[in-house]
């Protein structure tokens, strides 16, 4: 999708190897925000609303900064989940190689649908990717190992490195805190590399990348794999905070969610998604009790973000201080 | 006997398949008729299929009028709530990437799906048979009901009709012109809004009549439509987006292929339009019968 018009991305020098002042002071109140926070709030909604943190900026790394928009990416978080529950429960891996697992496996199926998804563009990359997620929803349903409706449940959390037990709350948070950090270092390291730079020279003009010699399609499927991967790294530690994979996390809605908690944060910036996570999932947790209405929340939230607030909550405040977050 | 398999079992799958078809068929004619205009990927379109089944409840239980004037109302009503949606907001993204006529349909396809499911809960209303469709005849090689009969030759015949009017009439010519260039159909005094409109209009009302189709086969539920519409999405990708006649014969083709599937390897039934939309697009990204845009 092509944001140029809706964030301030377009007046950003065109050779940003390094990183906005501005943008680094943003990025240490956050972590500031998330280590003070679990001694206010109940640290397994924190948990939450860092996995979904994760998950949404690693696909906001797609549509934010490749200008696909991709419908499936609940597959990656998904599977993920259940590679770590089973490797963490059956196998009785540490949790680092669990999560790891994980990890790889969505990077895997990333390369695999993604080498497939990106010789399409727009609605029909939408409409493909989430048919993938489906056929892959499917194989879940039946395939033993995730155990259908019930998933994997009592999925032990373990021991970190063999020296943090994380069995106590405090400790998951930490170790939660401490891989969405590294995640979101990393995408935001690939944004401003001269990688991240050629990924934006496509999503403006894919042609004349071309014509320049880049090979778009390479570009394009790296930057997928990425994506799945994180997403991935997402699931797998979503896993063991609730010590749960389910089909909840594979089915088409997820995807649709965490579109909309990049849509709600802002489109093409590296904080929005992580706003919108929380927002979300803030909403959920109060709206629980609801039922149905859930739904009708979010697709309320949908609605208006499209009509009157294509800028979502980072990229309004970013054009407010005329600075790109 | 065929290839180990009861002719009964071929023949009842076969039949569900065509059911299943015809369902898939109109549902995508209708996606490639709004894309085709629009440029819009409707999701929203299986909310809307559901509630053309719920107009056909309301209207038995509230105003007593049974199947057949369902089948003409609801298609009207759904039709004007299409025109509605279409003029109050989706008109207001027509300047905008495409992507975003996406995210606003599935928003509102959420919104309707749970307002739905907070009224009437997740489990299905039943909706019986009229009594002209009812019971079946027997063919030899196997027992047809008369509805499912009914089922598929309504389906064939809206199919067949739409693309008649479309590809062969003076209407479906300014159609097709506005879906090439709109700026020049304009310029000959041709009010394309006008007919956007009315198009997205004509979609949501084959989804509405699709819906009152299936309300007797499949029970009115909330969220009939919520798993549908991805298959449909598949099946109009293999067609080739915004090709009429692309998704007539998908819709139907891939319909029987599930139904076979079901009959000689069930576990992949529900996976196998998937994977045939992933071997079309290694060879033919556009789809079946699509071009490249």
């Amino acid at each position: 999708m092509s944001t140029g018009d809706t964030h301030a991305e377009a007046q950003e020098p065109a050779a940003t190897a390094t990183v906005p002042h501005h943008q680094v002071v943003a990025f240490v109140l956050m972590v500031a925000f998330f280590t003070a926070a679990p001694f206010f709030v109940y640290p397994v909604f924190l948990m939450k609303a860092l996995c979904f943190g994760l998950f949404a900026c690693a696909f906001g790394l797609l549509i934010g900064y490749v200008g696909l928009l991709s419908f499936g990416h609940a597959a990656f978080l998904g599977t993920a989940g259940y590679v770590t529950a089973h490797a963490a429960k059956v196998w009785g891996w540490s949790p680092e190689l669990a999560i790891a697992a994980g990890t790889a496996l969505a990077g895997a199926l990333g390369l695999v649908v993604g080498a497939l998804a990106i010789r399409s563009r727009g609605i029909y990359f939408a409409n493909i990717t989430l048919a993938f997620a489906q056929m892959i929803y499917f194989f879940c349903v039946q395939v033993p190992f995730t155990h259908g409706e019930d998933g994997i449940q009592a999925v032990p959390r373990g021991t970190l490195l063999g020296l943090l037990d994380l069995h106590t709350e405090t400790a998951m948070y930490f170790a939660v805190l401490a891989i969405f950090v590294a995640g979101l270092l990393l995408i935001y390291r690939t944004i401003h590399s001269p990688f991240g730079q050629v990924l934006k020279a496509i999503r403006e003009n894919e042609p004349r990348a071309i014509s320049l010699g880049y090979r778009a399609d390479r570009y394009k499927l790296l930057a997928f794999v990425l994506s799945a991967a994180l997403s991935g790294l997402a699931g797998g530690t979503k896993a063991l905070v609730f010590q749960l994979a389910s089909l909840t996390d594979v089915h088409w809605t997820m995807s649709g969610e965490v579109v909309l908690m990049t849509l709600l944060g802002g489109l093409g910036t590296v904080f929005g998604p992580v706003v919108g996570a929380l927002i979300m999932v803030t909403l959920e947790h109060y709206l629980a009790q609801l039922g149905a209405w859930i739904t009708i929340v979010q697709g309320a939230i949908f609605v208006v973000c499209v009509l009157t607030f294509r800028r979502g909550v980072v990229g309004e405040v970013a054009r407010l201080l005329k600075k790109p977050l | 006997m065929f290839f180990g398999v009861p002719a009964q079992a071929l023949f009842g799958q076969l039949l569900i398949g065509l059911i299943n078809g015809s369902f898939y068929a109109m549902l995508s004619l209708g996606l490639s008729v709004i894309f085709g205009l629009l440029n819009i990927i409707n999701f929203n379109h299986g909310a809307l299929y559901m509630m053309g089944a719920f107009v056909a409840y309301f209207l038995l239980q509230w105003a007593g009028l049974g199947y057949w004037w369902a089948l003409l109302i609801a298609p009207i009503v759904i039709g004007l709530v299409g025109v509605v949606l279409e003029r109050t907001m989706l008109k207001r993204l027509y300047h905008l990437d495409h992507l975003y006529g996406l995210l606003l349909t599935f928003g509102l396809a959420l919104v309707i799906q749970g307002a739905f499911r907070h009224a009437f809960g997740s489990s299905g209303l039943p909706y019986t048979i009229p009594g002209e469709l009812a019971g079946g005849r027997n063919l030899g090689f196997m027992f047809l009901p008369n509805y499912r009969a009914w089922v598929i030759v309504c389906s064939l015949v809206v199919c067949f009709g739409t693309w008649y009017v479309i590809e062969r009439t003076k209407l479906g010519s300014y159609l097709r012109a506005a879906t090439e260039n709109p700026t020049l159909v304009r310029a000959f005094g041709v009010n394309v809004p006008r007919m956007i409109t009315l198009t997205y209009g004509f979609g949501v009302a084959l989804a509405a009549l699709a819906g009152v189709l299936a309300a007797p086969i499949y029970q009115v539920n909330p969220l009939m439509g919520a798993d549908l519409i991805i298959v449909v999405f598949a099946v109009v990708v293999i067609g080739g987006l915004g090709s009429i006649m692309g998704s007539i014969v998908t819709g139907f083709a891939l319909g029987i292929i599930e139904g076979l599937t079901k009959v000689f390897y069930p576990e992949a039934s529900n996976t196998v339009i998937f994977v045939i939309m992933a071997v079309v697009l290694l060879v033919r990204p556009a789809g079946l019968f699509g071009r490249e845009r």
